[in-house]
């Protein structure tokens, strides 16, 4: 056992550090910062600066961009990047299709497919969730049907992040509704945004932005190419790719940097002349706070080194149960910071009311979402329950 | 940064383990060991001396084994595995912790190596009826007379204080707290016994005018040395606590694989397995915390604040689980014939020795607004 880095972890860290504090522009870290929602244009900027340097796709095969990293430099990789403010590379793109079209797609849709998509030349969005498959995903009903060379696509998609952005999707579809097992009939297309028949509707959201969004789909024709790996095996894939999505769902840099941000808004209001920051209830909660972090970066760190497989260590359910939680406390605990002042949520020109504070709850009821996306807390203990202490 | 142990830390942890599971493997052996004084199993104290578990942590000059935190560690969590009743912590790294950094060569060698044969007990008497988790002592002082130091006033509650063979007693003296040894048969010194509700043996340590002999050269304040022990006792106490819950939830999921009510076992009721999901996250994280407080311990890093955030981690992680265990159990969590309630018991033993979780809250409380993030990996926590 060693506490320490190693020099060359060391060397690694300052390196990813130096790179992202002055790699990419700081009017994108400075949004992101600031807690702002970033542009189209801002995400395909700071990933194509990313996968310039080959820090875009690091977990990828070596053949197609990968870096042959150990899981500690990924997680090194993770955390600098959220400390530096740096949007970190689509989601969609590089832990999600990107490793299941590396592993089961074919080598023409390798091809095809896995340099763009590094590069954000596509951007993809997620096609899983229907209005009754959540949780229970397998039960989805989207269809496909084969019809000579193509499949015709029919059914409804939902909770479909930055779709309004995407040019294509990556959707699991029926393709065997007499399959005994209902995982068992289910495949996995892809095809374009702007194919006939998509028609893409926007949900808003209780922060009064833009993010997820119903997709229909009516008689859309796709060709039999764009089958990943192969048919009825989709369920396997989406296994895959959700296990993937919960590696580094921790978020520990991004959650340190809330609370460093919370202390000094802390220093900002005071109560009767006397700072917030030296409230001794506020400062408990914080020290508090900030030793589940320091517990959750560790059992990160822990899970990271035992996990040298490639296959997700059981505990990240735990990284992503207690990730979650503590983002959310984060979020609730600047909130309470900015007490009065976090009711100016919408104001614009002509107040006075720091940004801050107009964010602060926003941001708080929109992360309710992330203990419900990447398989919901109540999956999580489902899993622990069951894979870890087998009942 | 690697949490893997190497393959004599493995050695380690199997031969204890293995000590350990033949001594209490049954709980019943347990419970009558602690039903009779002093409370643990003399053999099994000089087994562990054996080993070489007792002279773990101190010099091979003073007899001890030349190992570090990160040993000490392994056994505390295997004696919370099994929630062994002898009193490694309280005797070895805190008592005997304390003459290691204090006492002079002569004394580490007079003092260090009978407690590694197995030969003596030692217990740290500082605690004093009225204060709690100090550094400091004040009912008790210490005055030099013709070269013989005499100390006067209650220490209590004491844990093994009866049993002890030596006690290394803090005393007021002029410019701070100094340290003593006083012998166990030392005139004026008198001691009553009694069990504490985990099956540990704690004392009232009454003394009038008793003889003790100065630990370490001159009366300099040892305040900082008791903080530093406490804080190596609080990580091996955070490691035991690993252990005992690790167990408490092991025996909490069997039981619900087990147990049939309403003509199911209870795994089948969600409402129950996902509490024992939330026992696992609790343990986990305390584990991940302890474990690193032992290798900040082990890298010459800040001892006093990774031994606060592994306290505040354990001792959450500790009540939720003991609670959480009994109540999956039902009824028979609470009666004595059970082991688990033995579990919770110890945990809440060992919540309130050396500071609580809200303790250590308010001690990391105090400086959160000096610094604008934690790193676990870099100052002050490496060496």
């Amino acid at each position: 056992m060693r506490l320490q880095l190693s020099p060359e972890m060391e060397a690694f860290r300052d390196e990813m550090r130096t790179f992202f504090t002055t790699q990419v522009p700081a009017e994108i870290r400075d949004t992101l910062a600031a807690r702002r929602h970033l542009s189209r244009e801002q995400y395909v900027q700071a990933q194509r600066i990313l996968n310039a340097a080959g820090l875009a796709v690091p977990h990828w095969p070596v053949e197609w961009g990968g870096r042959d990293w150990t899981p500690l430099q990924r997680h090194i990789w993770r955390e600098e990047m959220q400390l530096a403010n740096v949007p970190e590379p689509l989601a969609f793109n590089t832990s999600m299709i990107g490793p299941v079209i590396a592993a089961f797609g074919n080598q023409e849709q390798k091809e095809r497919f896995l340099a763009r998509t590094a590069n954000l030349d596509i951007w993809w969005c997620q096609g899983f969730s229907e209005p009754d498959a959540g949780s229970d995903l397998a039960s989805l009903r989207t269809t496909a049907v084969r019809d000579g060379d193509d499949w015709v696509v029919n059914g409804q998609k939902t909770w479909t992040t930055l779709g309004q952005h995407a040019d294509w999707i990556f959707c699991l579809v029926r393709t065997d509704p007499a399959a005994e097992k209902k995982q068992r009939g289910i495949s996995m297309l892809v095809f374009p945004m702007d194919s006939p028949g998509v028609t893409l509707r926007p949900i808003q959201l209780l922060d009064g932005g833009h993010e997820v969004n119903e997709v229909f789909f009516e008689d859309v024709r796709v060709p039999a190419e764009n089958l990943v790996g192969e048919e009825n095996r989709g369920w396997d894939y989406a296994k895959f790719l959700l296990g993937n999505e919960r590696v580094g769902i921790a978020r520990v840099g991004a959650t340190k940097k809330l609370i460093s941000q919370a202390k000094q808004h802390a220093r900002e209001i005071t109560v009767d002349g006397t700072p917030l920051s030296q409230d001794p209830r506020l400062t408990a909660r914080i020290a508090e706070l900030e030793n589940d972090l320091v517990a959750l970066e560790l059992t990160a760190l822990r899970v990271v080194a035992n996990s040298a497989d490639g296959k997700p260590h059981p505990a990240s359910s735990v990284l992503k149960l207690r990730g979650s939680e503590l983002q959310q406390a984060a979020t609730e605990l600047i909130v309470d910071i900015a007490g009065p002042l976090s009711l100016a949520s919408f104001a614009d020109g002509g107040s006075e009311v720091p940004d801050w504070a107009r964010v602060a709850t926003p941001e708080y009821l929109n992360y309710r979402k992330v203990s419900i996306y990447g398989g919901s807390n109540e999956v999580q203990r489902t899993i622990i329950a069951g894979t870890i202490l087998g009942l | 940064m690697d949490f893997q142990y190497d393959s004599e830390q493995n050695d380690l942890r199997e031969a204890v383990r293995g000590l350990l599971q033949r001594a209490y493997g049954d709980p019943e052996v347990r419970r009558r060991t602690v039903a009779t004084d002093p409370g643990f199993d003399e053999k099994t104290w000089a087994r562990l001396a054996e080993m070489g578990v007792l002279g773990l942590p101190f010099a091979e000059e003073d007899g001890g084994m030349g190992a570090g935190p990160i040993e000490v560690g392994i056994v505390a969590e295997e004696m919370g595995r099994v929630i062994a009743p002898e009193p490694f912590v309280e005797s070895v790294v805190l008592a005997g912790g304390l003459v290691a950094a204090v006492g002079t060569a002569a004394q580490r060698q007079a003092v260090l190596g009978p407690l590694s044969e197995g030969a003596t007990v030692l217990a740290f008497a500082h605690a004093e009826p009225g204060t709690r988790w100090s550094t400091t002592a004040r009912g008790v002082t210490a005055t030099e007379d013709g070269g013989t130091w005499r100390l006067t006033g209650v220490k209590e509650p004491v844990l093994h204080g009866a049993r002890a063979d030596v006690l290394v007693v803090s005393a007021a003296v002029d410019g701070g707290t100094a340290l003593f040894l006083v012998q166990g048969d030392a005139e004026g010194l008198s001691r009553t016994g009694y069990r504490t509700h985990d099956g540990t043996r704690a004392a009232n340590v009454t003394l009038a005018g008793t003889p003790g002999e100065l630990l370490g050269d001159g009366t300099a304040d040892r305040s900082a040395d008791v903080e530093r022990a406490q804080a190596l006792a609080r990580i091996a106490y955070g490691n035991e606590a690993v252990g005992a819950m690790d167990t408490a939830l092991t025996t909490t999921a069997e039981y619900l694989k087990t147990r049939k009510q309403f003509g199911v076992t209870l795994n089948r009721f969600q409402a129950l397995t996902f509490r024992a999901a939330d026992m696992y996250v609790s343990l986990e994280l305390a584990r991940s915390t302890a474990l690193w407080a032992s290798m900040v311990a082990d890298s010459g890093g800040d001892v006093v604040a990774a031994a606060d955030r592994a306290r505040l981690q354990t001792s959450r992680a500790g009540r939720h689980i003991g609670k959480e265990a009994i109540q999956l159990h039902g009824g028979i969590g609470v009666t004595a014939e059970y082991s688990v309630g033995h579990y919770t018991s110890r945990l809440t033993a060992i919540d309130h020795v050396l500071g609580d979780g809200d303790w250590a809250a308010g001690r990391l409380a105090a400086t959160v607004d000096s610094y604008p993030t934690v790193d676990p990996l870099g100052a002050p926590y490496t060496g």
